[in-house]
């Protein structure tokens, strides 16, 4: 298809289809943009759905990730309420919902996660739901009255924050989890049982090694979770929260690499010079651990953002960030950098019964790989300093509340 | 509506109209400003939109939370001005306000 003017096509209009248009611009792209978007909203922050948003602290301007006159501004043409159903690329164009079919000189997939579903009886019943967008969040908040009992089947983040919300807002909250401990796929052994505390000391029931067989209802509602044992965990709502699948099957039909996520390169580009693909439905190079992984954060999506934008505008890729998380929970500020691959060794600083820490994981040969901070947000930036050197680190050092954290990262 | 001057490590200025009650960040990511990146949406959690004021403008821009200091003293290019832009709400004395962004964020 030709075209006067040079297209590209971002498909989804997340944080990192929506970050993509802004740095495109930035890096001086003159050509269109054509931003197509499934929700019928704009781009806008998640990470608030299951915190502020849910306490009713946040509002439609301040969740939106720029708003409405940016993409005026900006030239950049939002299609809402749109998916991209086919890529042709011998062509080069995409087919939309809408049955248009639209050229691209470059097209940008940022098709995001969708929540696990969890196959087992009951799992359509009305008062069931997930999380990922505005109307999840929006069918939970109106659910959480004072005196409600949610039941959270998944330790998760997105679990622990939505039972701290449901707690604020006078619900009741049992968090019901498969594995020995709340977080176990995401963060030390520190951190679990430091929030595990947290929570059951904030009235929150945390149910580990608990195998979930069946939602039950009551006149095709959700009445409770039943679990293998035998147990019952009334509930008026059940959250289901295990884990995310990525977005990657438009790019699989396309031909494109995909093992769970869309296979890219450093600068989020799959194997076709065309297409580059962007955030969570992405499999990337995590360079500072030599291997590839997926990465759902809002960081990663920003950075493939930057990467992809760089690319096609010509500009030297971006320098590689260190991966870093951060989740609010009561008044607990958690800030997470580095992954700990291969970490052996887990150091405390600080008092866990104080309510401020931090926790470094290091591998065998003393290197800090990660770093896990509670209310401590000096050892946190110190801490992806030194993740980002993967400075070695004497555990003596770190647990020296006298040392000066940034003089370790060498 | 308070302006404020943005200007970019390579000197470029942007001179921007920001509505009172808005951040310092929010005006920069809202009309395209490079060089504030704010990953966190201004949750002060990233230290991504780090700023130097201008010295004429630092006392009225009020004194850094303990969460702000923490994370502002460790960005990598930290000065005695640096804030971060999320948490400089924009107020009517704010008219006129100059900051500079860092080389980088990260």
């Amino acid at each position: 298809m030709s075209q006067a003017v040079p297209r590209i096509v971002i498909a989804g209009a997340g944080h990192a289809g929506g970050s993509a248009s802004a740095f495109l611009r930035q890096y001086g792209w003159k050509g269109e943009i054509l931003l197509v978007g499934e929700e019928a909203i704009p781009p806008y922050q998640r990470p608030p759905l299951s915190k502020a948003w849910l306490k009713g602290e946040a509002t439609a301007e301040s969740l939106a990730l720029r708003p409405v006159h940016f993409y005026e501004k900006q030239a950049i043409a939002l299609r809402l309420g749109t998916r991209v159903t086919a890529i042709d690329r011998a062509a080069k164009t995409v087919t939309l919902s809408d049955g248009e079919t639209v050229g691209y000189e470059h097209l940008i997939l940022a098709l995001g996660a969708r929540p696990r579903a969890l196959p087992i009886p009951g799992h359509d019943l009305a008062g069931v739901l997930a999380l990922r967008g505005t109307r999840d969040a929006d069918a939970l908040q109106s659910a959480l009255k004072p005196g409600a009992r949610i039941a959270i089947i998944g330790g998760g983040y997105i679990g622990l924050e939505v039972a701290a919300s449901a707690r604020a807002l006078g619900a009741g909250a049992t968090v019901i989890e498969r594995e020995s401990r709340v977080l176990a796929r995401v963060a030390g052994q520190d951190l679990s049982a430091f929030l595990a505390r947290a929570h059951a000391e904030r009235g929150v029931e945390i149910l580990c090694n608990a195998a979930v067989e069946a939602i039950t209802g009551e006149a095709g509602r959700a009445a409770g979770v039943q679990l293998k044992d035998g147990r019952v965990i009334p509930a008026d709502i059940v959250l289901v929260g295990v884990g995310a699948v990525p977005n990657e099957e438009l790019a699989r039909e396309a031909g494109l690499a995909c093992e769970n996520g869309i296979v890219v390169d450093i600068q989020a580009r799959t194997a076709d010079p065309a297409i580059c693909a962007i955030g969570d439905c992405t499999r990337r190079p995590l360079p500072l651990y030599d291997r590839m992984g997926r990465l759902e954060s809002v960081p990663n999506a920003i950075e493939q953002a930057k990467q992809a934008a760089a690319a096609i505008c010509g500009r030297s890729p971006p320098p590689a960030e260190v991966p870093w998380f951060w989740s609010d929970q009561y008044d607990l500020r958690l800030q997470m950098a580095g992954l700990a691959f291969d970490a052996v060794t887990a150091v405390v600083r600080g008092d866990p019964a104080a309510g401020s820490f931090a926790v470094f994981h290091l591998d065998a040969a003393g290197r800090a790989m990660a770093v896990e901070a509670v209310n401590a947000p000096a050892d946190f930036m110190a801490g992806r300093l030194i993740v980002s050197k993967q400075s070695v680190v004497s555990p003596e050092a770190l647990r020296d509340p006298a040392q000066d954290l940034k003089a370790l990262a060498t | 509506m308070p302006k404020i001057t943005y200007i970019e490590h390579n000197g470029t200025k942007h001179a921007i109209d920001v509505p009172v009650g808005k951040s310092v960040m929010q005006g920069a990511v809202d009309n395209g400003v490079p060089g504030i990146d704010a990953d966190c949406g201004g949750e002060c959690a990233c230290a991504t939109c780090h700023v130097f004021v201008d010295e004429a403008w630092l006392a009225k821009t009020g004194t850094p939370g303990d969460q702000e200091k923490s994370m502002v003293s460790f960005a990598a290019t930290a000065q005695p001005n640096s804030r971060l832009s999320c948490q400089i709400e924009v107020t009517p004395a704010l008219d006129g306000l100059i900051v500079r962004m860092p080389e980088a964020q990260h």
